[in-house]
Order: structure tokens, then sequence, then C-alpha cells
């Protein structure tokens, strides 16, 4: 056989490599969310569902726009702009105007994300970036409605607002969110609140699913809702110290953005002990915020905080070099002695 | 079952299409191309001109330092050319060309010694050398010098079986086919290093072969234990696997030598008995031949100086459709342009692919996912490493510790981004040992000026 006419390539190895791309796990995030965005769309009607679409489309547009424009390559294909859309519309309310969403989504994709590098160069969130410069309009963005509505995708709506958990949090009154919502409403998500926070049942179902298919690690969640569910239970507010915790775990945006939103690769640690640190660091911030913040929700920037400090613990933590583990522990048994020491012995 | 070694990955190991044939002899070939460098060291001098006839194990490459190996005539026949030919490597390698008379006529001075179980092991160390026995997983560096390196100094020795690459099977079947030489070589390994027993490390995906040699070693009372690992890559590499079987580490920069250690890979201790008890040098091996691209996957028996194009004729050829040859597995290979190439001392499988496992996209990019970190094991940061690199920070990358890294690429078969982070490492620490060189140079002139000025 002659092997001169093989369109033959040549690379440095390795010459295999692992399905599992971008695309792969930006789709099994996509796959984990499905859950608490039917549950929105069955406690908050069908605008959640169009909502979803509008920002998933919006964020999508906005990323090839901008490629083409730049002449860069078109990266939709690694999914990355899907998810930020649908996060974006998980973090509002069901009443969101669309061209509110729209100026989310651009500032989500363009602002935060391309002008930056684009995918991995982003330092915030940029889905909770894009909340926190949609609460430019604080109306719209604390519209709240009761949980089983039935909101149209098109046409007009009665918008009253209607009092979600954290506002009975943020006065510190237990007794009235007891009486509003018991425990098991609030684990189900039968509560008004933005889209994809209600359903506690779903979002850990969902963050169980990434963790089983190893897109995320278990040290953010566990280490962030740790941090909050210790503080709540050691400083209640309230005769009921369990009680209190259980409503602060379950209220807001705290499983979503321990699962969802702290776990995102671009803005957390790459070490598993940066990871463990920066989850302590978004639940300490969270309850700063719910006890002291004149916002009763603190998840959004406590994350975004701590998102400005992943430079920071990355470059503090390193792995222990192959090879010279074993000299440390012996000079950590080596009795220390003190320069003074030495200096009396001479 | 004990991993031991921090990280590593666990791709498919492709090893159903050939581990259970058998291993053929490839047909002869025509004309061998004997490369002077088979090994990690100086290059050899050839000591046959053109014209000479030549026989099966006739030295044809001496070697002139004491980190080389001599290379033999594989066949017997006329040595045609002199000259540099194209080598494995990419780059053209002085060579001896030989035609081969089809005789395969045995060298006549080859000859066991009289009384093998009398050797010292220094005695063994220089028949090593004379035969050109190098390390023959991959890694080609010459034998006696890690003999005569270790003496003295381990407590350890390790036979490595474990294979680790997906695809490769040559090893495999070797411990199936020929246990004997194996336990053969075993037994010189532990009088050499005056150990009671030497471990013979096999992943777990070759049941088979070690349940074999286990009784076999009960049989023969051999001075052996079977160490059977967890099937993950890179099991098989020197500092790795002394971790999974001491639980010792290597320093950094250091040899397994430093911790007690010594590793042969098994094709170098089957090379070792056939040097002492038949008195023969290394001059053919076992090669895997697989990959998609390959019409009928196969372990062949070949002389070493064999075109790749004779070994991928042999498995009926390759798809049109391939797109990439290797030399080697598909974790560390090197990619071969020319079929003409010779074989080597440490050419375990080639490889062809037809489909498309690499993966490679048009825009890779880092997603920070850290996966990179949990996969090394040598315990870097591939993730900051790359955009050191990239940004020509090199300070920083030699500080991230950029020399340790093996170049596994555990981190590059494991990255959602599809980075080249093999690539990257690899200039990287060219680019570092340019910088030192440059700065070297550029020390000795201001010494050389400032000289001057004195005078």
């Amino acid at each position: 056989m002659d092997y001169k006419d093989l369109n033959l390539i040549g690379s440095s190895s390795p010459h295999i490599r692992t399905r599992d791309g971008a695309g792969h796990i930006m789709g099994e995030v996509l796959i984990a969310m499905v859950l608490p965005l039917a549950f929105a769309v069955y406690n908050f009607g069908p605008r959640a569902l169009s909502t979803a679409a509008v920002s998933v489309a919006g964020c999508c547009l906005f990323e090839l726009l901008y490629r083409l424009m730049m002449k860069k390559g078109n990266t939709l294909g690694d999914l990355s702009a899907a998810v930020t859309g649908v996060l974006i519309a998980f973090v509002c309310p069901v009443t969101i105007p669309y061209w509110i969403l729209l100026i989310g989504d651009f500032f989500a994709i363009v602002v935060v994300k391309q002008l930056f590098g684009g995918v991995g160069k982003n330092f915030l969130n940029p889905a909770l970036a894009a909340r926190a410069f949609m609460l430019s309009w604080a109306g719209e963005m604390t519209t709240w409605v009761g949980p089983r509505s039935t909101i149209p995708a098109w046409g007009s709506f009665d918008a009253a607002t209607y009092p979600t958990p954290m506002s009975f949090l943020h006065e510190g009154n237990l007794s009235g969110l007891q009486q509003m919502y018991d425990i098991p409403k609030m684990f189900v998500g039968l509560t008004g609140g933005s889209m994809g926070e209600v359903s506690a049942l779903l979002l850990i179902l969902g963050g169980l699913f990434l963790i089983w298919r190893k897109v995320i690690t278990w040290y953010i969640p566990v280490s962030y809702i740790g941090t909050v569910a210790l503080l709540t239970f050691l400083f209640p507010r309230g005769n009921d110290p369990l009680q209190w915790m259980l409503y602060n775990l379950l209220g807001g945006g705290l499983l979503l953005g321990a699962f969802f939103m702290a776990t995102d690769y671009v803005t957390s640690p790459v070490s598993h002990l940066g990871q463990a640190i920066f989850g302590i660091g978004c639940g300490l911030i969270t309850v700063f915020i719910r006890y002291f913040g004149s916002y009763n929700e603190g998840v959004c920037y406590a994350i975004l905080f701590m998102n400005l400090t992943v430079w920071l613990i990355d470059k503090s933590i390193k792995p222990h070099r192959f090879g010279v583990v074993k000299a440390k522990a012996e000079r950590r048994r080596k009795p220390r002695q003190s320069p003074k020491k030495e200096a009396l012995k001479k | 079952m004990p991993q031991a070694f921090f990280g590593g990955i666990h791709p498919n190991d492709q090893k159903a299409a050939t581990n259970k044939k058998p291993i053929e002899t490839l047909p002869p070939p025509a004309r061998v191309v004997i490369p002077m460098s088979l090994h990690i060291g100086a290059p050899c001098t050839p000591c046959v001109a053109v014209g000479d006839q030549v026989t099966v194990g006739q030295k044809v490459g001496d070697a002139p330092a004491f980190i080389s190996a001599p290379v033999h005539a594989s066949i017997s026949g006329t040595v045609s050319a002199v000259e540099p030919r194209i080598h494995f490597s990419g780059v053209p390698v002085m060579s001896v060309v030989i035609e081969n008379d089809f005789n395969d006529t045995p060298c006549p001075a080859l000859a066991p010694p009289r009384n093998p179980d009398g050797l010292t092991p220094e005695q063994i160390s220089a028949l090593v050398k004379e035969a050109g026995i190098v390390g023959m997983g991959g890694a080609t560096f010459p034998t006696h010098v890690k003999i005569s390196s270790g003496l003295g100094k381990v407590d350890t020795v390790i036979v490595n079986a474990c294979e680790c690459e997906p695809y490769i099977t040559s090893d495999h079947r070797i411990l199936l086919e020929h246990p004997e030489e194996v336990l053969g070589g075993v037994r010189l390994l532990a009088r050499i290093f005056g150990v009671d027993r030497v471990h013979i490390a096999i992943e777990a995906n070759k049941a088979n072969a070690a349940e074999m040699l286990r009784l076999k070693i009960e049989e023969e009372k051999a001075p052996a234990v079977v160490d059977v690992l967890r099937t993950r890559y890179p099991q098989g590499a020197e500092k790795q696997l002394c971790q999974s079987v001491t639980g010792r580490q290597v320093p950094p920069g250091a040899l397994p030598a430093s911790i007690g250690c010594a590793v042969f890979n098994i094709v170098t201790t089957t090379a070792i008995y056939r040097a002492i008890h038949e008195g023969k040098p290394v001059t053919h091996r076992v090669v895997t031949v697989s990959g998609s691209g390959v019409h009928e996957p196969k372990n062949l028996y070949c002389p070493i100086g064999a075109p790749i194009s004779d070994l991928l004729d042999a498995c009926g050829g390759v798809k049109q459709s391939t797109f990439k040859i290797l030399m080697g597995g598909p974790m560390m290979g090197h990619s071969q342009y020319d079929m003409a190439a010779p074989i080597g001392k440490g050419t375990n499988a080639i490889l062809a692919f037809a489909d498309k496992e690499e993966r490679t996209v048009d825009y890779p990019a880092c997603i920070r996912c850290g996966k990179c970190i949990s996969v090394c094991p040598m315990h870097l940061q591939p993730v900051f490493m790359y955009q050191y690199e990239q940004a020509g920070m090199l300070p920083e990358l030699e500080a991230a510790h950029l020399p340790d890294c093996i170049e596994c690429g555990a981190c590059t078969y494991i990255c959602p981004g599809r980075l080249h982070l093999v690539q990257a490492f690899q200039a990287g620490k060219q680019k570092i040992n340019n910088a030192k060189a440059a700065a070297k140079a550029a020390a000795e002139a201001a010494r050389a000026a400032s000289d001057k000025k004195e005078d």
C-alpha cells in the first residue's frame, strides 16, 4: 500500500480526548435546570416559559452578533450563553418586562463576558452581574406574584405585589412567615419569589444531578449552605432556631445560588480547598446582608463579592509539590529552634 | 485495590482489539534502517561500511559514551548505505541501511557467558550494555546506567507491566506467551540488586496475566510478587509506579534510585534474560499495530529498523480516511508523517486513527473548571501554567514547577475547553531552557569583556 497519498496530520500528544467538552458540560447544566423551570411554569404560569425563552434567545443573539462584529468565531456551541440566559430568567420575577430582560442579557453577555475576552475570561458571574444591573429598575425587579398564579405570556395581568418569604425574614417576623407558608410548602416551592428560586426540592435534585455527573464538586454548595445553616442556627431571630434556620435555607435564592451560581467554573476557585473557602465566604456575606442590609436578599451580592476574591484565593493555594511532601513533614517533626537559642549556644 | 497516586484518568483502554491475538512474526522486510540513535544519550558511531556483509546480532554502531547503548543488525545481508535517514523523531539521523539476504544468519561471535549464574552485578551490567538494552517501554534510557547507578541504593525492584496506555497489548502478550523469560529476567534483577523479591506491577485489566504469573511464581519459587494495581493512566509512569508500589515519592529532578527504587519495563526484563542466558542483543521487539484506521489489528514480532509501512502492510494496510499515524500510545506517542521511518527499541505500538478521537475545536478556551488540577499526577496546576506560558511569563512558569511536568497528557485529555496543554508545556520547557542558555552566554560574554578590560 502507498502511504504517500494519505492526508496525515501531525500534532503534539495526547492524541485522544474525553468526550465531555465544554458543550457537554453546559448541556448537563441545562438539563439540571429543566425541572426548576418546569416548576416555575406550574407555579407562575406560561409567562415563566416565555421569559426563559426570550432570555436564552437574547443571550445567544448578543453573543452571536458581538462575535460576528469582532470577526471572532461563533462560540454558541459551548452553550454557555444559553446557560446564562436561563439563569438570568431564574433570578427575575415572572412579571419582568421583556425589554428589561433583554437589557440584562446584553449587559451579561457583552459587557460582563465578551468585553473581557469571552467564555472563561469574565471575572463576575454574568447572570448575577446582570441581575445587579437590572435592579436599576427596582420596581419591576421586585414585583412579586403569589404561588399558583397563571401569568400569560402576552397581554395584561394583575401585578399586585405579594409578600415573599424574604420580606418576612428581613423583618425577623418568623411567626408571620410560619402562618403564611409552612415548611413543606417552602420545600416544594409553593411560594412567591424569583422564577427559578422557589422550589428547594427541585433545585437540590438538580444540584445532586450535577454532582453525580461530576459537573460540579460538592465543596462550594456544602460549604456555602453549611455556613448559612450554622450562622442562622446560632443567631436566630424568633424563639425557634431550627425553624429560623430552615426558613433561611429554603427561602430566597440560597439553593439556586449555591448549586448553580457560585459553582460557575469561571468565577470560582479552581482548587478544592479554595472552593471551600469561597463557599464559606459566600455564606458569611449572605447572612450579613440578610441580617444587617437594607435589601432583604444577600445571595446575589455575596457571590458577586466573592467572585472578586477568586484571584486571591487561587494565588494563595498551591498544591503540595510532588516529592517534597515527605521532606516537609520531617521538617515539622523536628523541634523548631529559635534564633535566640542558637545565639545563646554560641 | 490501591491507586496510591493522585489524579490520573481512565480512558477507554481499547485493548480488546488485540489482547487475545497471539504474537505473529512480521514477514521479513526487504531492508532495514538502523538509526544510530535508538536511545537517550550519545548517538552511536557506525562500525560497518557500505558493502559489508552483516549477520543478525552483529554490532553496527558503537556506543561512544557511558550514557549510550550500541545498536545491532536485526537481519543478515549487505550494508547498502551509511547515511542520514528519516527517523521516527521526525528528523534525519545517521543510519545503517541493510539489504536483506533472507537467510537470517546468526552472528557467529554471539555466545552466552559460560556460567551465567556466577556473574557479578558489574559483569551483568557490562553485558547488558553490550547487548544494547535500553528502557523498552518507550523512554529508551540505557539500562546499564540504571543498573550501575542503582547498585547499593536500591531496596525495591519493580518490573513495570502496567501498560497503562490505551490500545497497546505488546507487554500483555509477552507476559502470556513468554512468562519463563520474564521470570528469568526477574531472577537476574533480584540477584543484581540483592533483593528477596521483585515486584511485578500489573494493572487490573490484565487479570489473566497476573493470575498466570502468580501460579508460575509459586510453581517455580521465583523471587517475585505480583502487585495488581488499579487501572488508571498513568499508572505505568516511573514516578507514579514507585509511589503506587512503595508509597514513596521521587523528589523533583531526582531519579527513582534516590528513594531506593529501580523500575524496569517487562520487555527490558526479558531482554536482560536473553542477553545473559542466550547471549542475544536487542534486535527484535513486539509491536502492537492497532487503531480505528487499521484493517486487521495485530501484535507483531518485528526486527528493529523495519519500516512502519511494512508493519501496516502486514495488518492489511490502513483505511483511506486515516488522518493520523502514531508511534507509541495515544497519550504520549509521536505522530509520524513518513512511513519509511524505522521502528526503534522503544516502539511498543503503531496506531492509525481514522475516527476523530482527537476532538479538537476551532476556538479552544479555558473555562477554569480545574479538572486539569484534579487529574495531574505530578500535583501541578496546568490551568495557570498554560496562562503563564501563553503570556511568556517564564519566571512564574518555573515557579509553578513546569519542569516537574512528565507530559503524560492527562490534563489535555480531560480539558473540556480542548486546550493544547502538553504542547504549550513542551514549548514552555524549551523557552525556559533557551532563556537559561542565553543568560549563561550573556554572563560569560560579560566576564570575558571585563577580563579584557583588566588586561
